[in-house]
C-alpha cells in the first residue's frame, strides 16, 4: 500500500532500491533547504496527510475521529477555559500539523510509547504523554484518559504513524527540536536585540504574540499567554532547537547557531506562569527538579539585567490557583515487583 | 487588549520607518484623507474597491486594509523600496501627512467584493483553499492564514487582508516576489514563501482568495 512505502530505514542497500528513493523524494525539499539528509540507519517516515485520510481504506467512523483529533490539534483553543488556559495550539510548536521533521513531529510518540519517561519517572503511554502537554505547554489540565477528546488526539497521532514500525530500534530522522551546537557564550543583550529585529514583528516586543479579533495569529513566546515553567521548551537548548529549525516562519535555518541560542536565552529568561510542580517555593522545585529538568532552564536564576529572580512568584496564569492539572505528580506502578 | 497590541505593532513599524530615515508619528485623519485621495479614485475607485483587469495591471482593493500597511507601501513607493511605474508618480504627490490621512481614509472603508478567478475549476480552488488555510508543508509553503490572520482578513498593521482581494493583483504580487521585483516585506516573510510556489499554486491561491467574501463589521 502507498502509505507503507513512505517508511524506510536508510541504509546504503535500501537507498539503491527504487522504493526508498520514492519515499525520500518527499523530503527532498528539506535537504534543499539545508536540513541534514538522513544518516545511515535512521528511520525515515513520511506521515500521511489529511488528504490521504480521505482516500484511506479505514472505517468511516475512525476517519471522523481522526478528523476530530486533527481539528483539536490545530485549533486547541476550542478547549480554552476547560483544558487550555493560555493562547497556544498544539500546532503552535509542532508545525506543519504535527508532521514536520525537526519541528517535534508527533508520530514518534505513537510508536515509542509506552516507555519510561524521565520527566515523571514512570512508564507513560501516548495519552499520558499528551496529558503532559496540557499541564505544561497549554498551562491547563488534560481531558480525561479515555475521553472523546483524548481518544481523538491519540487517534490523530497514531494515524500520522501509519506504516512506521512499533518500537523502532533505529534513531528517528527529524525527531524533536535538535539543538545546534551550544556556543561558548550566550548573550542576553544580543538575544534581545535579535528578538526585536527578527521576531517582534510577529510575536510583539513584549512577547504577547499577535491577536486579531480575539483570535490567535502568532503565539506568545512568554507571559501569561505562553507555556508555563514546566514545559519542555523552557529548556534553553530546546528553545534554541525550535528557533534554529523553524523560525522565522518560512525561513528555517536562516539564523546562525549563535543567534538561535542567544534568542532562546533571552526568551527563556522572561516570566511565564508557574511550574505546576511548584507546591511551596522555588527552592522546593529546584530541590526536586533542579538536577534534572531545570538543569537546562533558567528557573530560579537571577536575571543579570534587572536582578529579577525568575519564577519566584505564584502567578498561575489564566487558570488561577483553583485549577490544578490532575495528572501532575501522580506516581504509577508503585507496587510492581522488581 | 487588541488595540494595545495593534498600537505596539504600529510603533514597531514606525520605528522601522525611522531607521530608514522616514518621517513618522503623524496621525491620520479620514476627512483630510478624502481630500487627498482625489487622484487615487481613478484607479482605486471611490469605494476603494480597485479593479481586476484581466490580462493587464490590476489595481488593488484598498478598502479595509490596515492604515499602517497602506502608509508603509506609500512611503516605500516614494523611497523606491517598492517599484511600480504607474503608482510611483501618484505616491510622490503625497506628503507625509497626506499619506497618513489617505491611509486612515481607506482603512475605514468596508471591504468590497473582489474579481478574478471566476473561471477557476474545482480542483484549482481546492488547491487554493489548501494553501490559504493549511499550506503545503511538504513543499515548505506555510498557509497564508498563518500570517494574514483568521479568514485571511489581515493581522495587525503589518499583515494586510488578502481575502476578497483581486486575483489579478495577488498573482502579480506573488510573481513579483518570486522574481525579486518586490521585496519590501518585513524580513522576506512573503518572498521566502512565494519563491517556493509553482505557477499553478499562485493561480490557485489568487483565485480562491478573490472568491472569498469578507463580511463588513
Amino acid at each position: 500500500m502507498k502509505l507503507r512505502r513512505t517508511t524506510l530505514a536508510v541504509a546504503s542497500a535500501t537507498l539503491a532500491a527504487g522504493i526508498s528513493v520514492a519515499a525520500w523524494a518527499e523530503y527532498e525539499t528539506l535537504a534543499e533547504m539545508g536540513y541534514p539528509a538522513p544518516k545511515e540507519g535512521e528511520l525515515v517516515h513520511v506521515p500521511p496527510t489529511m488528504a490521504d485520510l480521505e482516500e484511506a481504506d479505514i472505517h468511516p467512523e475512525l476517519k471522523k475521529v481522526i478528523r476530530r483529533g486533527y481539528d483539536l490539534f490545530t485549533n486547541t483553543q476550542q478547549l480554552r477555559g476547560e483544558n487550555v488556559f493560555n493562547d497556544m495550539n498544539c500546532s503552535s510548536c509542532h508545525l506543519g500539523e504535527g508532521r514536520q521533521p525537526f519541528s517535534a513531529p508527533v508520530w514518534p510518540a505513537a510508536v515509542t510509547l509506552p516507555d519510561f519517561r524521565g520527566k515523571n519517572q514512570h512508564v507513560n503511554n501516548l495519552e499520558e504523554r499528551i496529558a503532559g502537554c496540557f499541564a505544561y505547554s497549554m498551562n491547563g489540565t488534560p481531558p480525561a484518559y479515555g475521553s472523546d477528546d483524548m481518544l481523538a488526539l491519540s487517534a490523530y497521532h497514531q494515524w500520522l504513524a501509519t506504516g512506521a514500525p512499533m518500537y523502532p530500534d533505529q534513531p528517528i530522522y527529524g525527531r524533536g527540536f535538535p539543538a545546534p551546537e551550544r556556543p561558548e557564550e550566550l548573550s542576553y543583550e544580543n538575544g534581545e536585540a535579535l528578538y526585536v529585529e527578527n521576531c517582534a514583528v510577529c510575536h510583539s516586543e513584549d512577547g504577547s504574540g499577535l491577536y486579531e479579533d480575539g483570535e490567535y495569529v502568532f503565539p506568545a513566546p512568554w507571559g501569561d499567554g505562553s507555556n508555563n515553567w514546566g514545559a519542555g521548551i523552557v529548556r534553553t537548548h530546546t528553545a534554541a532547537g525550535f528557533i534554529k529549525n523553524n523560525m522565522p516562519l518560512g525561513q528555517p535555518l536562516s539564523l546562525s547557531d549563535q543567534e538561535a541560542w542567544d534568542i532562546a536565552y533571552y526568551m527563556t529568561r522572561q516570566e511565564r506562569p508557574q511550574d505546576p510542580r511548584y507546591t511551596e517555593s522555588v527552592e522546593q522545585v529546584l530541590e526536586q527538579f533542579g538536577p534534572t529538568f531545570h538543569k537546562h532552564s533558567s528557573y530560579g536564576q537571577v536575571r543579570e539585567v534587572d536582578g529579577h529572580r525568575l519564577a519566584d512568584h505564584e502567578n498561575w496564569g489564566e487558570k488561577g490557583d483553583e485549577i490544578k492539572p490532575w495528572n501532575v505528580g501522580v506516581p504509577r506502578f508503585e507496587d510492581l515487583e522488581e | 487588549m487588541t488595540t494595545m497590541r495593534i498600537a505596539s505593532g504600529l510603533g514597531l513599524l514606525l520605528g522601522l520607518g525611522l531607521a530608514a530615515g522616514q518621517a513618522q508619528a503623524l496621525e491620520g485623519d479620514a476627512e483630510r484623507g478624502q481630500q487627498a485621495a482625489g487622484t487615487c479614485v481613478a484607479c482605486h475607485q471611490a469605494d476603494g474597491s480597485g479593479m481586476n483587469v484581466s490580462g493587464g495591471e490590476s489595481w488593488p482593493r484598498l478598502a479595509g486594509l490596515p492604515a499602517a500597511y497602506i502608509a508603509k507601501q506609500l512611503h516605500d513607493f516614494q523611497a523606491g523600496r517598492r517599484e511600480n511605474t504607474t503608482m510611483m508618480p501618484f505616491a510622490n504627490m503625497l506628503d507625509d501627512q497626506q499619506i497618513a490621512d489617505v491611509a486612515v481614509y481607506y482603512s475605514e472603508m468596508p471591504v468590497t467584493e473582489a474579481q478574478g478567478g471566476e473561471d477557476a475549476d474545482e480542483a484549482l480552488l481546492a488547491r487554493g483553499e489548501q494553501l490559504a488555510l493549511r499550506g503545503d508543508w511538504d513543499a515548505y509553503i506555510v498557509s497564508c492564514k498563518s500570517c494574514h490572520g483568521p479568514g485571511n482578513e489581515g493581522a495587525g498593521g503589518t499583515f494586510p487582508g488578502i481575502a476578497s482581494q483581486h486575483a489579478g493583483y495577488i498573482e502579480t504580487q506573488l510573481r513579483a516576489w518570486q522574481a525579486g521585483e518586490r521585496s519590501n516585506d518585513p524580513q522576506n516573510l512573503m518572498g521566502a514563501i512565494a519563491k517556493r510556489m509553482g505557477d499553478e499554486d499562485i493561480r490557485a491561491v489568487s483565485a480562491w482568495l478573490a472568491n472569498q467574501s469578507v463580511a463588513s463589521e
